[in-house]
């Protein structure tokens, strides 16, 4: 090996590593380390003047491994690699020590915080010693992209790779795509009907030749990296031959078995052969099994008999395909607060207190009581309360702002003025009107005469058979009880319930409030942990539809960048066998999750395929002869910087 | 080769298994002997250690040196053969990592003290009576070795030219180190005279995927002689073990017992061993993976059973003082 | 030793996607903790080998705390179960160490746990600090490397040991 020359560059990041850390006596402490042949500190390592600096030094001082005492390695190790390489020295012969992040930011004491990034520092010049040249490697990517989930972002996300001429497949869980979106009436704040704007969409996708939909259909198991993702999709039965049925309808008419209706939040009934909406795209009908007559009892057969194309099938089974993608896009959506969770808020309880989205469905012209607002007796209310907040901002239940509901609410009040006519009002904690047009929107509510409450509608209760909503009026600095006859719960936006297997099966991170995380919560808002994974939309967190279109449409714009690229690049950190020392124990095999670890039943050797090799290490600790390793991550570097790390 | 090689064999803190080892070459010692003059072989022979002192430097071609490093005594020996001896080789599983009674490493010093000569079962005369190193009577002074405080390898007072593990040597390996030597085509200093492979390599068992509901003790079952005895739940350390001894325990239904210490390159074989057995108990239910791994008696004994002296801890901090 | 001055020293062994970056975040969101842990970075909790444990104990830290995605939110799947498997038995193997429990610890941080990651530290360091400093037994061993010249202190008797059993008129042997 020739001589080992290290770089150490201690950066300032301004005053936010400076305030903190002597960098200067940093520098210095590391020009005394064993094999540094030039140490300094500088103001913006990560500015051009910073990288030119290493650039020369490689060049002037024969350098061959460099150290960046900076940022976190998961912002800036990227940048400083390009660095190398742009200056002829291998990427790898770089190690980052993190002394902002985990020292500076969080260190009280000049003194410690001191200590702590020379420690680093020593142990970041003792790991790069051991590093060794890696060469990045390239693997073909799959144009096919994979959208999880029919609703207004997925359908958004789908359209637009659609029309650069790849191949979609958009997976929905229910018989119909549209997702939340389609249960809207109208939307704020241009008060458009979301079945207008929608609809459109949705038939497009189901048009475009390169999008396939598979609804009433999972994913279950996704394998494979960016690139090249073997994805297990369950197509559940339908009971309904796609193929034959022409969606006349006659079949849901005739079906004897009645349901209450969810895409009418229970409001209305529907058949046990049912398409869930009359724009449900396809607009063909499934067998709700479950409350089937046929399927309970074994009788009836009604849709069958008829059916005038034999397309009613009870014979058929879910059906699991395995295709390949390149991309994955999750647009799995949000799904809203049980509003029992709350008694106090009165739903169950009281005949006239409902969601609202039951409110949407009222005040549908194909809902359950075609577009009439209605109490439960059928009579039109005179006076509508509309909570804002329910379960939203409140520590009891969601600690987070459900975003989008201020201004529902201020859509649903409009709609309940111009429905009824009565006397409405709006209980809100604060107004946020955040986007483009909403304050505007917010004004013209105002001036439509809705009466507008500061204060929370803590509780809903019922005397003599009139419901009250309790409030702290806090511009009045009152308590309030006032009379209504029908109450509307904007509910918290809340995480899908199955968002922890969606986020297991798509190795997708959860923030604490359970949506899905980010990459960055700045700068990556569509990208997850997982390369080749993106999210979009309400399963990210509460989003209205302009920001979920957004999002579709960006999500979109990542997965093409990698199509557009042809190639993935995969990272050479993986793992490798010294197939002199291995003595085929097959310990490994088992414990690679993604089965990268193979046998040579001739060498009587493990055998890594480096291709499906992520580099967790985890079949390295387990080697028990030293056989295998993984590179970047060997024994050798860490135990030099655990060594070093308390050296100091 | 014109001149008779010129042989020491030294025992330290040791059984004796090793020597033994030496006499299982059968017939084969008989042609060590034609080749080979033995200076020095206390077991065997009565040496006085005067005469080794008188020797010039190097004037031996080889020591094999067996047993750990326990007192002033096996420190001095070691140091007096290194300078006699061309070569110096840690023979058996005690010179090269301290072997069984480097185990003695997880107690303290008066621990083993009290319980040797007041507290064991056999000890007779329970009155705390203890040996000392210097005690003066009418005649003269009387001296005994001083007990250090640990167990060490011979690595860690000499220079060690090569090394030749087991508990014991088998006799081929034996015979295939003086063959090397012999031979006058030496390996690099510093090498193990014995495959950089596991014992897995030289095991005949059938192997499939490592994954154990149940930890057994060798003496609770009678295991499937043609599977892998880890994947039946017998703790074995062929996986994490040097090869060299033809599988020998395995072959007779007993899990290997690391006798042979690590492959190359392997800083902790304890630490390496406890990792795969952990391992292979894995269990998404963190109840279940704490009892499966329960069922493992006494892991340091297990898993350093030979090479605790060689570790990284090396044993068992002594109690504070202060 | 066990007073406020004892600043212990902790290797922190993180993963990459979920520890690493919560403890970055608790950086971005400026909570301070005590300066007592250094941390390195490894792919996946799954990586961490009982030597790199025993590693930082032999090279004098006072505790290890390994820290990996929660159960079930593993980047790779199921190295943070392997991580768990390894735990055990580790924590056996330093019992027979007399290595104290609070100075091992594996944990759970995910990505966005930032302050959940500063308060684990603050505890392990005041935990440690309870129990005083961790002694490697090479500090007792005398570390003598070949052909060192230095005589190893005298064994099983301290000085003043041996002056009182030779005063006392104790008998070498029986």
């Amino acid at each position: 090996m020739p001589d080992v020359r290290i770089g150490v560059y201690v950066c300032h990041c301004g005053s936010n590593i400076a305030d903190k850390v002597d960098c200067a006596g940093v520098a210095e402490f590391a020009g005394g380390l064993p094999k540094v042949t030039i140490a300094r500190d500088y103001q913006y390592m990560c500015a051009d003047p910073g990288q030119d600096l290493i650039r020369k030094d490689i060049k002037d001082h024969k350098l061959n491994r460099v150290v960046v005492a900076s940022c976190s390695p998961r912002m800036h190790e990227p940048t400083f690699r390009k660095t190398l390489e742009s200056a002829g020295l291998n990427a790898y012969f770089f190690e980052m020590a993190n002394i902002r992040e985990h020292v500076s930011w969080v260190t009280e004491g000049r003194e410690q915080a001191t200590e702590k990034a020379k420690a680093l520092v020593a142990a970041a010049v003792a790991r790069v010693f051991y590093h060794e040249p890696l060469y990045e490697r390239f693997a073909d990517m799959n144009k096919r992209t994979l959208v999880v989930g029919g609703g207004i972002a997925g359908i958004e996300a789908a359209l637009k790779i659609a029309a650069s001429g790849n191949q979609v497949v958009i997976v929905e869980k229910e018989p119909s795509i549209g997702g939340n979106m389609a249960k809207l009436d109208k939307t704020f704040p241009t008060l458009d009907c979301s079945a207008c704007i929608l609809t459109p969409k949705m038939v497009a996708a189901a048009q475009d030749e390169n999008i396939t939909l598979y609804t009433y259909a999972e994913v279950e198991k996704v394998e494979g990296y960016v690139g090249n993702f073997q994805v297990t999709i369950r197509k559940k039965a339908r009971s309904v031959d796609m193929d034959k049925c022409t969606g006349c309808g006659i079949c849901y008419n005739k079906c004897p078995a009645k349901v209450p209706n969810e895409f009418d939040e229970g409001l209305g009934m529907r058949k046990a052969i049912y398409v869930p909406f009359p724009q449900a795209v396809p607009n063909k009908p499934v067998i709700d099994r479950q409350n089937c007559t046929y399927f309970q009892k074994g009788k009836c057969g009604v849709c069958s008999k008829v059916c005038p194309t034999g397309a009613v099938d009870y014979a058929q089974e879910d059906q699991l395909v395995t295709e390949d993608f390149g991309a994955i896009i999750v647009s799995t959506g949000f799904e809203t607060l049980d509003p029992t969770l709350g008694p106090q808020w009165g739903y169950g309880r009281y005949d006239n207190v409902i969601t609202a989205l039951q409110f949407e469905r009222l005040v549908n012209a194909s809902g359950p009581t075609q577009g009439k607002v209605v109490l439960k007796d059928g009579t039109v209310p005179k006076r509508v309360a509309v909570l804002h907040c329910v379960g939203s901002r409140d520590l009891n239940f969601r600690e987070y702002c459900s975003r989008f509901c201020c201004m529902s609410s201020l859509k649903l009040a409009h709609l309940a003025k111009e429905k009824t006519g009565g006397e409405v009002y709006s209980f809100y904690i604060d107004m946020r009107a955040f986007g483009k047009g909403y304050e505007e929107f917010y004004n013209r509510v105002m001036e439509e005469g809705i009466h507008f409450i500061r204060g929370k509608g803590t509780e809903v209760i019922q005397r003599a058979g009139e419901l009250f909503v309790r409030t702290e009026d806090t511009l009045l600095g009152k308590y309030r009880e006032v009379p209504v006859d029908l109450v509307v719960l904007n509910v918290a936006t809340v995480p899908r319930a199955d968002a922890e297997k969606v986020a297991q099966t798509f190795g997708i991170q959860r923030s604490p409030d359970g949506f899905f995380l980010e990459a960055h919560v700045k700068l990556e808002p569509l990208k997850t942990a997982t390369d080749g994974v993106f999210i979009a939309g309400g399963c990210q967190g509460p989003k209205d539809i302009p920001d979920s279109v957004s999002q579709g449409a960006g999500a979109a714009a990542e997965a093409l960048s990698l199509i557009e690229a042809g190639k993935v690049k995969i990272s050479p950190v993986v793992a490798s066998v010294d197939e002199a020392r291995c003595g085929g124990c097959k310990a490994c095999l088992a414990l690679c999750p993604y089965g990268a670890v193979d046998f040579d039943d001739e060498k009587k050797v493990a055998v890594v395929n480096e291709a499906v090799c992520k580099g967790c290490g985890t079949c390295a600790a387990s080697c028990a002869s030293g056989a295998m390793g993984v590179r970047h991550f060997t024994d050798e570097q860490i135990l030099a910087q655990i060594g070093e790390v308390l050296a100091v | 080769m014109s001149e008779k090689l010129k042989l020491a064999f030294y025992w330290a803190a040791s059984c004796g298994g090793c020597d033994v080892a030496v006499l299982d070459t059968d017939e084969k010692l008989l042609e060590i002997a034609k080749i080979a003059d033995i200076y020095f072989w206390p077991v065997a022979m009565d040496f006085k250690y005067k005469d080794i002192k008188a020797l010039d430097k190097d004037f031996l071609d080889v020591c094999f040196f067996n047993g750990a490093v326990r007192n002033s005594e096996q420190e001095e020996i070691a140091r007096l053969l290194r300078e006699k001896s061309k070569l110096m080789i840690a023979f058996g599983s005690c010179a090269c990592f301290g072997g069984i009674p480097a185990l003695a490493n997880l107690y303290d010093p008066e621990e083993i003290l009290s319980w040797v000569y007041s507290g064991s079962f056999s000890t007779v005369g329970k009155n705390g009576t203890r040996p000392l190193t210097r005690v003066s009577v009418p005649e003269g002074e009387l001296t005994l070795p001083e007990f250090y405080t640990a167990v060490y390898t011979l690595k860690d007072f000499v220079e060690v030219d090569y090394f030749l593990p087991g508990c014991p040597p088998p006799p081929e390996l034996i015979l295939g180190a003086v063959e090397t030597l012999v031979s006058g085509v030496l390996p690099p200093r510093g090498s193990v005279l014995a495959p950089d492979k596991t014992v897995c390599d030289q095991c005949p068992r059938e192997k499939q995927d490592k994954k154990v509901a149940a930890f057994r003790r060798p003496h609770e079952v009678i295991p499937d002689p043609d599977r892998c005895l880890l994947e039946q739940g017998i703790v074995c350390c062929g996986p994490g073990t040097r090869a060299g001894c033809g599988a020998r325990c395995v072959q007779a239904n007993m899990p290997c017992r690391g006798c042979f210490g690590p492959t190359d390159g392997v800083v902790d074989h304890g630490a390496k061993l406890a990792a795969v057995i952990a391992t292979t108990a894995t269990s998404k239910d963190e109840n279940e993976a704490a009892e499966r791994i329960g069922q493992i008696v006494d892991p340091a004994g297990t898993f350093y059973r030979f090479g605790l002296a060689a570790s990284l801890l090396r044993g068992k901090s002594l109690k504070e003082e202060n | 030793m066990k007073n406020g001055d004892f600043e212990p020293r902790i290797v922190g062994i993180l993963c990459n996607w979920c520890s690493y970056a919560g403890a970055d975040l608790a950086g971005i969101s400026r909570i301070k903790y005590p300066a007592n842990i250094r941390i390195i970075r490894v792919m996946c909790s799954g990586r961490v080998e009982p030597t790199f444990v025993l590693k930082a104990f032999a090279e004098g830290a006072d505790g290890v705390l390994v820290s990996g995605c929660h159960p079930g939110d593993c980047h790779y799947g199921e190295g943070n179960y392997k991580a768990y498997a390894r735990k055990v038995l580790i924590e056996k193997l330093l019992h027979q160490f007399g290595i104290e429990k609070e100075r091992f610890k594996l944990t759970w941080v995910s990505a966005n746990e930032g302050e959940r990651f500063a308060q684990i530290v603050s505890e392990m360091v005041s935990e440690i600090k309870e129990i005083g400093p961790y002694r490697p037994p090479r500090e007792r061993m005398r570390e003598l490397q070949p052909g060192a010249g230095t005589p190893p202190a005298p064994g099983w008797l301290a000085e003043e040991e041996l002056e009182t059993a030779v005063a006392g008129g104790a008998v070498a042997g029986e």
